[in-house]
């Protein structure tokens, strides 16, 4: 078992998001998590990747045979859990390439491995922006500084090409991209998975689900996983909307 | 957010690592200003008539200014008032005789300067510099003077420019600066010791960087050095200055005054990084340090560019300016300042334009962390003849807790219609999504802050010559207890 979440509660200032939430992945999975706008989604992913603005009230996480709750966000990092950014953040005058290698390092270090220097560094890094198939030159400019939305998602993917995850949890890595971008950043993410890693995908549409194909798709309503199914409930979620899921969930109100 | 906090207050914490003492046989002036004083100081470098005369004009200047209470007040900083009555004005360590080469200098002040990692034997030393070394009044030591004959360059201390080159010295001093410029421009022209003196003759690219370090050593002494640079036509030299003392619980004053002339078409680029003692986490002692920084483009097609680190002193009020005068002439300041705990910085420049077509550009990032209050002074004035002139200034302060304060003070006087002036400020945070976003890419959060504020610096960083930028990274690293990626 690579992730299981027990009864996982969460809250922000006080309002609790998440209200008990379960959920089990296995290494060489693909999940989905689905539902409407506010109904926890995102929190769900800033939770597991340990956001400080987020209380945790309840239950309990296990990460590869680790308490994930019990660590820091950048134990968590060097543990191989990865985030791909809604928005990714702008750190301006800090170059792409040298904020990459200082996080790869920190991983490598936590594993026991010597660090690579810039050269072997650059070296890594040309291979990894074929997968998103981004010019090497962006990784010389500040990072996601004057990216355009696209691109600052290409960045994502390349970051997490870099860092070859255990777990990564990708929070609408669709929104802001045309089909062209969807299709590269798709095809670089599925390329991306090994029988020994797993992916979360956490979106709006349907659309997404074309290029990345789900073994488990879940919808979320109000802080609890109202529904989980195969990849067809995503597409019951496309043909009638959110609203049925209200209805079905109604006596448990 | 527990986390993002505790590494803000070590930031804010974080200790000084050259505040140690050297302890040599000094000759020190007893405490107090007067005209004895300032004959002592004169005869002991044996000067010249003309310059005590200009030395005691000064100092009655200075002491017609402390009678009408003409101590400066106008910058956004607070300090109990000075006594310079209990300054000694001078110190230097007691030389057996004149000093003919290195191994003749005392072992503890060679051994001082090796701690600071500025070794002066020739085998040790960082290759492409050439390095003065002033300990308290007196420059102790100037290397690969030799090297630098060959191209005609003068790099001395200033007292021996006095002996050797009278006629330059003659010619330039106070030709800036003016010892009536200002309080602490009359005091170090009435007291000035040691400095660095550098003449670069026409048409010669200076073949080394040129560097001095300052180091303040005896107790309740302050120092009041003077640095001259002549740039002749169509040469150039890129110079740097590095400072700190040893930690003391009072206050020392440090007075300085740099003059540069730059005549047709040469280019002087300084770079300071000012790492003087900032006093203790409670504010207790650290360097006053009321220095006077000027060039001149005399020359056209002439340009100065000033780029400094300031992390140290408990006070900093200093304003590297240049005056524009030949037409097409080019000024430029690019700085970092730094405060933390109790610190206070006021610090800009001036850019006087005079000479058509001149231009100058300012670059300042203002960083204030704990108690620290940071503030940054400018002024661009275009004269009416200046015509064709053009000005940018940058100014970003960043906040790192919510104790301490940034403060922009721009002036702006556009005297002709055909110039421009453009002005952008900025104020920010380092911002939690920043932090948070760099922790889940495996960095903790001091690493995340030391990387922010790097970034933050980096458009002046990448203006320091390549011996110094990692130097001046290393600093803020230390000031900022943040390791860099």
């Amino acid at each position: 078992m690579l992730l299981e979440v027990r009864d996982l509660r969460a809250s922000i200032n006080g309002v609790e998001i998440l209200k008990g939430i379960d959920l089990t992945v296995r290494a060489g999975e693909a999940h989905a998590v689905m539902g409407p706008n506010g109904s926890g989604k995102s929190t769900l992913a800033y939770v597991l990747a340990g956001h400080p603005n987020y209380e945790v009230t309840g239950g309990r996480v296990t990460f590869d045979g680790r308490d994930l709750l019990a660590m820091s966000t950048e134990e968590r990092a060097r543990a191989s859990v990865f985030l791909s950014f809604q928005h990714p953040i702008e750190i301006p005058g800090v170059r792409m390439d040298h904020f990459l290698r200082a996080g790869y390092n920190e991983l490598r270090k936590a594993h026991g491995e010597a660090e690579l220097d810039p050269l072997k560094f650059d070296r890594l890094l040309r291979t990894k922006v074929k997968v998103v198939e981004m010019n090497t030159n962006m990784t010389k400019r500040s990072v996601n500084e004057g990216f355009s939305g696209g691109e600052k998602k290409r960045n994502e993917i390349l970051q997490m090409a870099v860092m070859e995850p255990k777990l990564a949890i990708l929070d609408e890595v669709d929104s802001g991209l045309d089909v062209d971008a969807l299709r590269t950043v798709s095809s670089g993410i599925n390329s991306l998975r090994t029988p020994d890693n797993a992916i979360i995908v956490v979106t709006h549409y349907q659309r997404l689900l074309n290029y990345i194909v789900p073994d488990h798709v879940h919808v979320l309503a109000d802080g609890r996983i109202a529904a989980s199914g195969g990849k067809e409930l995503a597409l019951k979620v496309e043909a009638e909307g959110y609203d049925w899921l209200a209805e079905a969930n109604a006596p448990s109100r | 957010m527990a986390t993002a906090n505790k590494s803000l207050q070590e930031l804010a914490a974080s200790e000084y690592r050259y505040g140690w003492s050297t302890n040599v046989d000094a000759e020190t002036a007893p405490p107090g200003l007067n005209e004895a004083i300032v004959r002592w100081i004169s005869a002991k470098k044996g000067e010249p008539e003309w310059l005590l005369e200009w030395r005691l004009k000064a100092f009655r200047h200075f002491m017609k200014l402390v009678e009408e209470e003409k101590t400066p007040e106008w910058a956004n900083v607070h300090f109990p008032p000075i006594d310079y009555q209990a300054i000694s004005y001078y110190s230097a360590p007691k030389a057996k005789a004149e000093l003919q080469s290195l191994d003749e200098v005392d072992k503890e002040v060679l051994e001082t300067f090796n701690k600071l990692g500025i070794p002066l034997e020739e085998q040790k030393r960082l290759a492409g510099v050439a390095v003065d070394a002033i300990f308290d009044s007196v420059s102790v030591a100037t290397t690969a003077k030799e090297t630098l004959a060959k191209h005609g360059i003068i790099f001395s201390s200033v007292s021996e420019a006095v002996k050797d080159h009278p006629e330059l010295v003659k010619q330039y001093l106070g030709s800036v600066v003016p010892y009536s410029d200002n309080f602490y421009a009359a005091l170090n022209s009435a007291v000035f010791s040691d400095g660095s003196f550098v003449y670069i003759p026409p048409g010669v690219r200076c073949p080394l960087e040129l560097s001095t370090y300052f180091r303040i050593n005896t107790a309740g002494s302050g120092q009041f050095e003077r640095t001259m640079i002549i740039a002749d036509r169509k040469s150039y030299v890129s110079y740097l200055e590095g400072c700190s003392a040893p930690m003391r619980d009072e206050n020392q004053l440090h007075a300085a005054v740099v003059e540069l002339v730059a005549l047709d078409e040469a280019e002087i680029k300084y770079s300071t990084i000012q790492n003087w003692y900032p006093g203790d986490e409670q504010g207790k002692g650290g360097i006053y340090n009321f220095v006077t920084k000027r060039g001149k483009c005399a020359g056209h097609h002439s340009k100065i560019s000033w780029t400094q680190v300031e992390t140290g002193s408990a006070i900093t009020w200093k304003y590297p300016s240049v005056i524009l005068q030949g037409d097409h002439s080019v000024g430029e300041f690019y700085s970092v300042a730094l405060t933390k705990a109790y610190q206070q910085a006021d610090t800009g420049t001036k850019m006087i334009h005079m000479g058509k077509h001149t231009t100058s550009t300012i670059i300042s990032k203002g960083i204030s962390a704990g108690h620290g209050q940071n503030t940054y002074r400018g002024l661009v004035r275009i004269l009416p003849k200046a015509t064709g002139s053009k000005n940018y200034t940058e100014c970003d302060s960043l906040l790192l807790g919510d104790k301490c304060g940034a403060h922009t003070v721009p002036y702006i006087e556009v005297g002709n219609p055909t110039s421009s002036v453009q002005h952008e400020a900025s104020t920010s945070k380092v911002s939690e999504a920043q932090v948070f976003y760099c922790q889940q890419r495996g960095l903790s959060a001091e690493q995340a802050e030391g990387l922010i504020i790097n970034g933050f610096c980096r458009d002046v960083f990448k203006r320091l010559p390549l011996e110094f930028a990692v130097e001046a990274n290393r600093l803020l690293e230390v000031n900022l207890e943040g390791a860099i990626g």
